[in-house]
C-alpha cells in the first residue's frame, strides 16, 4: 500500500498541512484553484487511510498492554501475598471452563444492540480466549470489542468486521458548531471505535472476578455495573491522555472530510464508504467550500 | 549531444530582465513562445504584460556573431478584473501565448489569462502621411478661412513604430481557470481549455464558442480529475489531445461527434505499485502536453519525468526521461512548500530529436532522443559572459559529493525554470527563470 517510510512526516501532520492548504486557498487571489485543491484532497485521503490504520494498530497494541497490566494489578490487589500463583492457575482453568460452556453462545454474528454488547461483554473474555485457542471468529470478536478487550493470552485477534459506534462529533466550519451524531455506523478502523476499545480495557478486572464460575448466569448481574463503568471510562478516556484530544479532533475532521470529494473514495476502501455515508448527513461546510467552484 | 557536425555546445547569448534579486511579482515570467519562423519571441508575465523580442538580421559577414533578440513591442494585454457575481478577483497573469501563422504584414497572437482570450495584432508603421489640408502637422485643425489651396498628402518615412492592438476579445466562455490555448492547423479555429471544459472558437467570432469537451460531473463531489493541458494536432485539423491530473492523455477526433467527451484514444501508463506514496496522485498529474513537429509523437511532463508517446501506442510511452528523480525522497518537503504543485513545461527542438524541460536551482535539462544522452545546464548570471559555453551540471544524489557537483539539499527551490522554448529551426533556446529570460545558442564552430 502506501509506503510511509518515504518521508519523515507522519500522516497526522500531513493531514493538518493539507487542511491548512485548503483553508488558505479560499483567500488566495484569483479564486480557488480547482486543480490544486483536488490534488491536496488526494493527499488528505491517502494520509487519512494510513493514519487510521496506524491508529488502530496502536490502540490494539495499547489494549494488549493494558490488559496485561490490569491483570497483574488485579492479582496484586486481591491476594497480593498468597494467591498470586494460584490465581493464575485458577484463571486459566476458569477460562477453559468458560470456553467449553460458552463455545456455542459465542458464535453469534457481529451486529448487536448495546444491551447485547454489554451482556456479551461478560462472555467476551471467554470467547476471545477461545479465539486464541481455536479458529478465530472475526465477527464475534468485533462486536465485543466495544465492551471488553482481548484476553492477555490471546495473541492474535482478528479484527475484520464492523461494530457499532455510539457517537461521532462533527464540526461545522462555517458556524463553528460542534454536533454529536449518535448511532452512526463505523468500520473497525474508526478512531472513535478504537478509543472506546482502548479505555474499556480497564473493565475486565471486575468482570473476570464475576466470571469465575458460570458465565451465563452473570450476564444479568454484570451489565449494569460494566455499563456504568464503561460510560465513565469512555468519558475519562476522551480527556485522559493529551494526545487523544488531538487525535479525536483530527478524527473528527477526517470524518467531516469524508463527506467531500466522495468520488475519491476507492471502491475497495469500505472504510471511507461507511465514514462518508455517515458524514454525508452533515455535509454543510465542506460541501459549501468545495461546491463553491 | 551530437548535432550536425559534432556535439552541441550551448553558449550564453543574452539575458533580459532586471538584475536585482528582489523580484517584483508582476515581473514573474509566466509564458514564453517563439513564433513560427523564430524571428519573434514573446513572453507574458504575471502583471499581464506581453513583451515581444525580434531577432535582428544575422550578420552574414561575421558568422560568429549570431543575431540578437531585441525588444520589439511591449503592451499591457490583460488587466486585473473583478467578478462581482462570485466576488472573485481575476488575475491578469498571462497563462499562455500562441502565435498565429503569418498571413500578411502584421503578426497576430492569442494571449490568455484565467478567463479571457485576446487576439492581438502587432503591426509596424514606418511611414506617415504628411501634408493634410485641414490639419497642421501637430494635429491642430486649421481655420478654414486660411485654406487657399488643395494638395494630396504624401507618405514620408518615419521611425519604425510597432503597434499592438486588440482585434478580438473572447470572453465569458470559461467558468474555471483557462490553462491552454491552441491554434488549429486550419488557421481559422482554436481551442481553449479550462479545468473541466474545452471550447472551440472561430478566430473571427467572439460571441460564440462550441463546447467540445466537458468532464464536469453532475455532482461536484464526485470530481476525480481535471484537464491540465490541451493541444491541436499540428497537421490534422480534426484531432486534439488533452491531458488530465490523473496522468492520462485523451486523443479526440472532432469528426466523430460534436461533443468529444468520448475519446478516440486513451494514453495511460499503469502506475508502479512499488512507488506508491502519499503524493502519487500529485506527481502523476500531467503539467504539459506537446505534439512533435512531425505529428507522430507527443510529449508529456509530469512532476518527475518527461514521457514521449507514440500516437499509435496507448499502453505506455515509448520513452521516459527522469528529470530530477532525486526529488522523489523529498516529496514531503516539496509538498509543504508547495513546490510539488509547480507546473513545468516541455518543448521539442525543430527536428524532434531533442526535448527540453526545466527544473529547480535554475537548472534545465535536455534529452537527446537519438543518442540517449542527457545534459543538465544552468541559467545564471554567473555564466553570463558573452558566448560563454555552459558547463554541464550534476546533482549529487548521495554518498560523496564530487567537486562541481551540487547536493540535493543545496538546491534552491525558489529558482525554478517552468517555461522554456526552442526556436523552430535553429538551435536557439529561450529559458525563463523567475523574472529573467535567458537566450542560449549553439556554438557555431
Amino acid at each position: 500500500m502506501i509506503s510511509t517510510m518515504e518521508c519523515a512526516v507522519d500522516a497526522q501532520s500531513l493531514i493538518s498541512i493539507s487542511l491548512m492548504k485548503i483553508h488558505n486557498s479560499r483567500t488566495q487571489r484569483g479564486g480557488i484553484k480547482l486543480h490544486k485543491n483536488l490534488l491536496v484532497s488526494y493527499v488528505l485521503r491517502n494520509a487519512r487511510q494510513v493514519y487510521i490504520k496506524e491508529k488502530y494498530a496502536e490502540i490494539y497494541r495499547m489494549q494488549q498492554y493494558e490488559e496485561v497490566m490490569t491483570v497483574c494489578n488485579e492479582i496484586q490487589e486481591l491476594n497480593p501475598l498468597d494467591l498470586e500463583a494460584e490465581d493464575a492457575e485458577d484463571e486459566e482453568q476458569a477460562r477453559a471452563a468458560c470456553c467449553a460452556e460458552e463455545a456455542s453462545a459465542c458464535g453469534s454474528p457481529c451486529h448487536r444492540g448495546a444491551a447485547h454488547c454489554r451482556a456479551a461483554g461478560t462472555v467476551a473474555g471467554c470467547s476471545l480466549l477461545e479465539d486464541g485457542c481455536k479458529e478465530p471468529e472475526p465477527s464475534y470478536y468485533r462486536s465485543c470489542c466495544m465492551e471488553a478487550p482481548p484476553a492477555p493470552l490471546c495473541e492474535q485477534c482478528p479484527a475484520n468486521s464492523s461494530a457499532h459506534c455510539n457517537k461521532t462529533t462533527v464540526l461545522d466550519l462555517d458556524t463553528h458548531v460542534v454536533t454529536t451524531v449518535e448511532n452512526g455506523y463505523l468500520h473497525q478502523d474508526c478512531c472513535c471505535d478504537a478509543l472506546q476499545c482502548g479505555q474499556s480495557a480497564q473493565s475486565p478486572a471486575k468482570k473476570r472476578k464475576v466470571e469465575f464460575g458460570c458465565c451465563a448466569s452473570d450476564a444479568e448481574e454484570a451489565p449494569d455495573f460494566t455499563a456504568a463503568r464503561k460510560r465513565a471510562k469512555r468519558e475519562d478516556c476522551s480527556y485522559s491522555a493529551p494526545d487523544y484530544t488531538d487525535t479525536s479532533n483530527i478524527s473528527n475532521l477526517i470524518s467531516i472530510f469524508g463527506s467531500g470529494f466522495s468520488g475519491l473514495l476507492s471502491r475497495q476502501a469500505d472504510l471511507e464508504q461507511i465514514c462518508s455515508k455517515q458524514a454525508l448527513a452533515s455535509l454543510g461546510a465542506w460541501t459549501r467550500a468545495i461546491v463553491a467552484f | 549531444m551530437a548535432g550536425p557536425g559534432g556535439d552541441m555546445q550551448w553558449c550564453f547569448s543574452q539575458v533580459k530582465g532586471a538584475i536585482d534579486d528582489d523580484v517584483a511579482e508582476a515581473d514573474i515570467i509566466s509564458t514564453v513562445e517563439f513564433n513560427h519562423t523564430g524571428e519573434l519571441l514573446a513572453t507574458g508575465d504575471k502583471g499581464g504584460r506581453v513583451v515581444i523580442f525580434q531577432q535582428e538580421i544575422e550578420n552574414k559577414n561575421q558568422p560568429q556573431f549570431r543575431s540578437e533578440y531585441n525588444v520589439y513591442s511591449t503592451f499591457q494585454s490583460h488587466e486585473p478584473e473583478f467578478d462581482y457575481l462570485k466576488s472573485l478577483e481575476i488575475e491578469e497573469k498571462i497563462n499562455k501565448i500562441r502565435w498565429l501563422p503569418q498571413k500578411n504584414a502584421a503578426q497576430f497572437l492569442l494571449s490568455t489569462n484565467d478567463k479571457t482570450i485576446k487576439l492581438w495584432k502587432i503591426s509596424e508603421r514606418d511611414k506617415r502621411p504628411e501634408g493634410y489640408n485641414l490639419k497642421e502637422e501637430d494635429g491642430r485643425y486649421k481655420d478654414p478661412n486660411t485654406i487657399t489651396s488643395l494638395r494630396v498628402p504624401v507618405l514620408k518615412p518615419m521611425d519604425l513604430m510597432v503597434e499592438a492592438s486588440p482585434r478580438r476579445v473572447f470572453a465569458n466562455a470559461h467558468t474555471y481557470h483557462i490553462n491552454s490555448v491552441s491554434v488549429n492547423s486550419d488557421n481559422e479555429t482554436y481551442l481553449s481549455a479550462d479545468d473541466l471544459r474545452i471550447n472551440l472558437w472561430h478566430l473571427e467570432i467572439t460571441d460564440r464558442s462550441f463546447n467540445i469537451v466537458d468532464i464536469k460531473p453532475a455532482n461536484m463531489e464526485e470530481l476525480t480529475e481535471v484537464i491540465t493541458a490541451a493541444e491541436f494536432h499540428p497537421h490534422q485539423c480534426n484531432t486534439f489531445v488533452y491531458s488530465s491530473s490523473k496522468g492520462t492523455i485523451r486523443l479526440c477526433d472532432m469528426r466523430v461527434s460534436a461533443l468529444c467527451d468520448k475519446h478516440s484514444k486513451l494514453f495511460e501508463e499503469p502506475e508502479d505499485p512499488s512507488n506508491r506514496s502519499f503524493f502519487s496522485e500529485i506527481i502523476s498529474s500531467i503539467s504539459d502536453v506537446k505534439f512533435s513537429h512531425n505529428g507522430r509523437y507527443m510529449m508529456t511532463r509530469d512532476y518527475l519525468s518527461v514521457k514521449i508517446w507514440d500516437l499509435n501506442m496507448e499502453t505506455r510511452p515509448v520513452e521516459t526521461y527522469q528529470v530530477h528523480e532525486y526529488l522523489r525522497s523529498k516529496l514531503c518537503s516539496l509538498y509543504e512548500n508547495d513546490c510539488i504543485f509547480d507546473k513545468f513545461e516541455c518543448c521539442w527542438n525543430g527536428n524532434d530529436s531533442v526535448v527540453m524541460t526545466g527544473s529547480y536551482n535554475n537548472f534545465f535539462r535536455m534529452f537527446d532522443r537519438g543518442h540517449r544522452r542527457d545534459v543538465t545546464l544552468e541559467a545564471s548570471r554567473e555564466n553570463s559572459k558573452p558566448m560563454q559555453v555552459l558547463k554541464p551540471r550534476k546533482v549529487c544524489t548521495g554518498g560523496k559529493r564530487k567537486k562541481d557537483e551540487i547536493s540535493v539539499d543545496s538546491l534552491d527551490f525558489n529558482k525554478k525554470i517552468l517555461h522554456t522554448a526552442w526556436h523552430p529551426q535553429d538551435n536557439i533556446i529561450a529559458v525563463a527563470t523567475t523574472n529573467n529570460l535567458y537566450i542560449f545558442q549553439d556554438k557555431v564552430n
